[in-house]
């Protein structure tokens, strides 16, 4: 069942959102003309958002993401995942354990050594574990506000397109593989599902 | 110019920026206690304190610690205001180094974990701990020494 | 490490050298000719120490010259006007405590003050040659046990000459002297310090013959004593190889071949790396060094320069591991040279009720000590002066000055601590101080006047070879319908290091002991034993790692011993108590690491399970006992029980460390350890690929020692053997399954 804002001060109770307007005039909350559409325009919106959101997942899911978005208390490296080795925990604060700061280590930007790093390098909190989600779980975690860091949606995609760490995905130095979707693919995507709702896809049977 | 503040004393140095502190402090100072194990921030023997947080100085640029307070191994009894600090003393009583060339960091990273932890459990010391290699195999002692160091630092 | 065939077999010990070795006696006997003499009780042969042909008297005479000096009465101590004692270390200090350990024998015999003393490391020369070997060496476990004699005798002597010295100068009969630690005293009162009485003794000549005390006289022997070097440890101020700097020193950082073998095709000039910083780029047989003023210029200047570098690939198919582990598996299956025909094993194999078979396989293992190899080397174009942690001072210096082309008495080698050696810092070849002493001869050859200091990475150190070799065992063993062990095969596979080396004449009849030991004349009394080796030859040079042949033959024999207990539905403890004599130190440390571990006997939480394993190695014995179960579908060793029988306890707080450190060694190597070839590249770069046990997965070791007054016997490898066999025996008994290939990453656990 999608939720979302009332943004447009329209909405169908049948859980079937259509938003007919730019993208922009959407996420700046300000009124948009709204006409009303036949159901199948608004099934071909709502499919369209939840397709935009597979790709969207796919990067969410890419090892580079993934690994400090993990649901357990510890972060997770290479392509396989595996636990972060030299036993490093995630600690209370997401930011390591006393002597095993995540900083102690990383730092702001890729080193020659190979370590890589990027601003406030950590683990996103707990709340933002996207491990073992399905599509549908994903969109929920990603739109829920008591989830993600208090965002809106708008600041959301502000996150994702602008913020150093998240970017870090795509130039992780090392031999380490970048997000194969493009960046700005990505927050294209992220626009349009935003566009036609963020309608989360179906869940899991 | 880069500042730097090293055990109390202010350097400006003519050392390229992205030259790792450790090398700073080795070959720049002649401050040889850090230790080089890996060059990658795998092995902990070249852990210092940074403004107070243990960092990895094999892999913390100098541009990344301009400005900032730096304390090594050999500031580090200075840091405690003793001859030795409570993390130095419980090593020499529980006999734990065998080498010894992993202990500056060890004890560097002990003395971080006792100055936000005072009364570490196994765990706090598993977790605080295993960034630390040492080859000649001393764990069991440093646990022990962590322990007796806080003991004497409570005194 | 070599000295294993020594105490077991040395009628096969046919060195370049011309050793002799016996066994140690109780009455030690200085010549006046300064010779020290052993007396054999049994053995009859003699061990010839050498005072570098230099008298004791002579030696004195010359410190006399010196008043202000004190007192030496030898190479090994002496004693200043202020009464401190200063103690020269002829052995290298890796961890393993010898720092400490071998002062005590002389404070012991001295009588010195333990607070009064310091030590300092030994420059090369023959005085300071190892007691079995003339050359300077550190290695073998012996330190300790082979200087048991002698460095007494030094503070023996030392002690007697002060007693003289201070009834001359009371004029009195030294037989109402005295010593307590650092004095005379009278038994009228009156005290001397050795300080007040240094000048005097310095000029008396040393007695024929001093009496040693009896054991169970020892003040510090025996004793638990902390480590001297701990406080320079501790406080940053220890002086590792890497450490020491000289005023303008210039670092080197070299590009090796990619595979071993390969050479470098030239050298050009133009893409030599030039920078600022950047001194310079020689050619070394080893590839081509880039010298700059600091390591940070010269290891990026290295590494932009290695890339462009050609070699000329060496001949024959490149190394593969996976390739050369299926070959020797094969070449198992082959006769190969006898190492031990003990009765008619084929036939009684042929005539057991049952047979068991298995193939054991480990890889080539790296020693990765903390402290990357180095050296810092000055040379003049006459003289030079070598700065490096070493274990074999004598070859290198021999090595350098060759390089040089000087002669080693122009070379001044001084060691420093070693940050870990575990054999490393020991090769015949003195393959990184000769590279040193290269890079040295070719930056002054190109106009360079400065010492320069040769660093290895710890990518260059984990590629850099001298691995502990390959190995595999084919076993088969016969049981007989009452469950006993009547037949043994075993057939091994793997290099030698000996072999092109001057050790090479230990190789007798084609068998290199440092492969069969352990296995060979195993001390399990089965009526027929056949072992056999081949020794393949390949282009990865390999090398002694802690514990050398027990390593592997420890393994296979006691993780095999297991497989014929399971297979006679027998329990892995009676049937090794069968196998061993009842009165033999093997058998002794096997029940007490039983009963401390409570094996077979206490219940273990669901899960845990207990394995066994005894072994003895370097004239030691050591059972263990490991408390393993599975978390998350890894292995978790919890504990190992360590009963450890060394004869004669120096420090016990040594051994009880050297125990617990070679526990962990061994671990890392049994959960992670593998050096993988493929196309002839050494696959492990660094800690993140070559793992070791850290502190969240290292065992509670405990360590019960035997010191009886049996033959002393070396620690500092003796605990690394048992813990592969114990922890595998172990992890049987968990899963049921058996594993018989390391490391354990390659295993899959349920």
């Amino acid at each position: 069942m999608a939720s979302f804002h009332s943004i447009a001060g329209f909405h169908l109770v049948t859980g079937a959102v259509v938003i007919v307007g730019s993208a922009a005039a959407m996420i700046s909350g300000c009124a948009a003309d709204a006409s009303r559409t036949t159901s199948s325009e608004s099934a071909a919106e709502r499919a369209r958002s939840q397709a935009a959101f597979v790709e969207i997942a796919a990067v969410l899911r890419h090892p580079r993401c993934i690994n400090c978005h993990t649901v357990t208390d510890f972060p997770r490296q290479g392509d396989a995942g595996r636990r972060h080795a030299q036993f490093v925990l995630r600690g209370p604060d997401n930011h390591g354990v006393p002597a095993m700061r995540c900083n102690s280590c990383h730092q702001d930007s890729n080193q020659e050594n190979g370590v890589p790093g990027a601003p406030h390098w950590a683990l996103a909190p707990l709340s933002m574990s996207w491990e073992g989600l399905d599509d549908n779980q994903l969109a929920e975690a990603l739109k829920d506000e008591s989830k993600n860091g208090g965002r809106s949606l708008e600041s959301l995609l502000d996150h994702m397109a602008h913020d150093p760490l998240v970017l870090w995905g795509w130039n992780p130095g090392g031999t380490r593989e970048p997000v194969p979707v493009p960046h700005e693919t990505f927050v294209r995507r992220l626009e349009e599902w935003m566009a036609t709702g963020a309608v989360s896809p179906e869940p899991s049977p | 110019m880069t500042p730097l503040t090293v055990n109390g004393t202010t350097h400006q140095l003519d050392v390229a920026p992205d030259t790792p502190l450790l090398w700073v402090l080795r070959e720049h100072l002649g401050l040889t206690g850090t230790k080089f194990g890996c060059g990658m921030a795998l092995c902990g023997a070249c852990t210092v304190h940074v403004d107070g947080e243990a960092v990895r100085s094999c892999s913390a640029p100098l541009s990344s610690v301009a400005g900032r307070k730096i304390v090594t191994i050999e500031g580090l009894a200075a840091l405690a205001g003793r001859d030795l600090h409570p993390v130095q003393q419980a090593w020499i009583e529980e006999d734990v180094v065998q080498c010894g060339y992993c202990h500056s960091g060890q004890i560097m990273s002990a003395a971080a974990l006792l100055a936000k932890v005072p009364k570490p459990t196994d765990a706090d010391i598993d977790a605080a701990m295993s960034g630390n290699i040492c080859r000649c195999g001393t764990y069991q002692r440093i646990r022990a020494g962590i322990h007796r160091a806080a003991a004497l630092a409570a005194k | 490490m070599i000295t294993a065939s020594l105490r077991s077999n040395p009628a096969a010990v046919r060195s370049a050298f011309q050793l002799a070795v016996v066994p140690p006696a109780i009455v030690a006997e200085l010549s006046r000719r300064g010779f020290l003499k052993l007396a054999g009780a049994t053995a009859g042969l003699v061990l010839a120490f050498h005072f570098t042909g230099r008298s004791a008297r002579a030696a004195s005479a010359a410190a006399s010259a010196t008043a202000t000096a004190g007192f030496a009465p030898n190479a090994f101590l002496r004693i200043g006007t202020d009464g401190v004692v200063t103690i020269t270390i002829n052995h290298s200090e890796m961890g393993q405590g010898i720092t400490t350990a071998l002062p005590m024998l002389i404070a012991e015999e001295l009588d010195a003050d333990w607070s009064r003393l310091r030590t300092e490391f030994a420059p090369v020369a023959a005085e300071y040659n190892h007691a079995f070997f003339p050359i300077q060496m550190t290695g073998g476990s012996t330190s300790t046990w082979t200087e048991f004699e002698r460095l007494r005798t030094a503070g023996a002597t030392a002690r007697a000459l002060l007693l003289q010295a201070a009834a001359a100068e009371w004029k009195v009969s030294i037989d109402g002297c005295r010593t307590e630690p650092g004095v005379v005293i009278h038994r009228d009162g009156r005290r001397l310090d050795y300080g007040a009485l240094a000048e005097r003794a310095a000029r008396l000549t040393p007695p024929e013959k001093v009496t040693l005390k009896e054991p169970s006289a020892f003040r510090l022997i025996g004793k638990p004593t902390r480590r001297l070097d701990s406080l320079e440890k501790v406080t940053g101020a220890a002086q590792f190889g890497l450490d020491v700097h000289p005023a303008g020193t210039l670092v080197a950082v070299v590009a090796r071949a990619p595979v071993f073998g390969a050479t470098l095709e030239g050298l050009d000039p133009a893409a030599s790396g030039k920078g600022p910083g950047v001194k310079g780029v020689v050619q070394v047989p080893s590839g081509a060094a880039v010298i700059a003023d600091d390591f940070w210029t010269a290891k990026k200047a290295r590494d932009a320069l290695a890339p462009t570098l050609r070699w000329k690939m060496p001949e024959g198919a490149p190394v593969d591991t996976t390739a050369q582990a299926a070959r020797f598996r094969e070449l198992a299956r082959e006769p190969g040279v006898p190492a031990e025909n003990t009765g008619d094993a084929a036939a009684a194999l042929r005539g057991a009720a049952k047979v068991v078979e298995a193939d054991y396989a480990v890889p080539y293992l790296a020693h990765a000590p903390m402290e990357p190899l180095n050296a810092t080397v000055t040379f003049d174009g006459t003289r030079a002066e070598v700065w490096t942690g070493t274990q074999f001072q004598t070859m290198d210096r021999a090595a350098v000055a060759n390089v040089l082309g000087i002669a080693p008495e122009q070379v001044e080698l001084r060691t420093t601590l070693l940050g870990g050696g575990f054999g490393r810092r020991a090769t015949p070849s003195s393959d990184w101080v000769v590279e040193a002493a290269h890079v040295a001869k070719a930056a002054r050859a190109a106009g360079l006047r400065a010492p320069v200091k040769t660093m290895w990475t710890r990518e260059d150190d984990l590629a850099g070879g001298y691995y502990r070799p390959m190995f595999h065992h084919r076993l088969a063993g016969g049981l007989d319908a009452q469950g006993r062990v009547v037949a043994w095969q075993q057939t091994i596979v793997g290099q030698s290091f000996l072999a092109g080396t001057p050790f090479a004449e230990m190789i007798k009849d084609g068998v290199d002991e440092t492969s069969v030991e352990g296995a060979a004349h195993s001390v399990y009394a089965v009526p027929a034993r056949r072992v056999e080796l081949h020794t393949p030859t390949l282009p990865v040079p390999t090398l002694w790692w802690r514990s050398v042949g027990h390593t592997h033959t420890a393994l296979a024999v006691e993780c095999f011993m297991d497989e014929l207990a399971h297979a006679a539905g027998r329990s892995p403890l009676d049937l090794r108590r069968e196998l061993l004599p009842a009165d033999s130190r093997e058998r002794r440390v096997l029940d007490l690491a039983v009963e401390k571990s409570g094996y077979e006997r206490v219940n273990l939480p669901a899960g845990h399970a207990h394995g066994l394993a005894v072994h003895a190695s370097f004239g030691s014995f050591v059972a263990q006992v490991a408390e393993v179960s599975l978390q998350d579908g890894w292995p978790r060793v919890h504990r190992v029980t360590a009963a450890v029988d060394c004869g004669t306890a120096v420090n016990p707080l040594t051994i009880t460390a050297q125990v617990e450190g070679s526990v962990v060694f061994a671990l890392s190597a049994l959960l992670y350890g593998e050096i993988t070839l493929v196309e002839g590249r050494v696959q492990q770069q660094n800690f993140h690929n070559y793992e070791v046990v850290r502190m969240h997965e290292a065992p509670v070791v405990d360590v019960h020692i035997i010191a009886r007054g049996d033959q002393m016997g070396g620690i500092g490898e003796t605990g690394v053997p048992p813990t592969f066999a114990a922890v595998l025996n172990a992890l049987f008994a968990v899963t049921g399954k058996r594993i018989r290939s390391l490391p354990l990453t390659r295993a899959k656990f349920a």
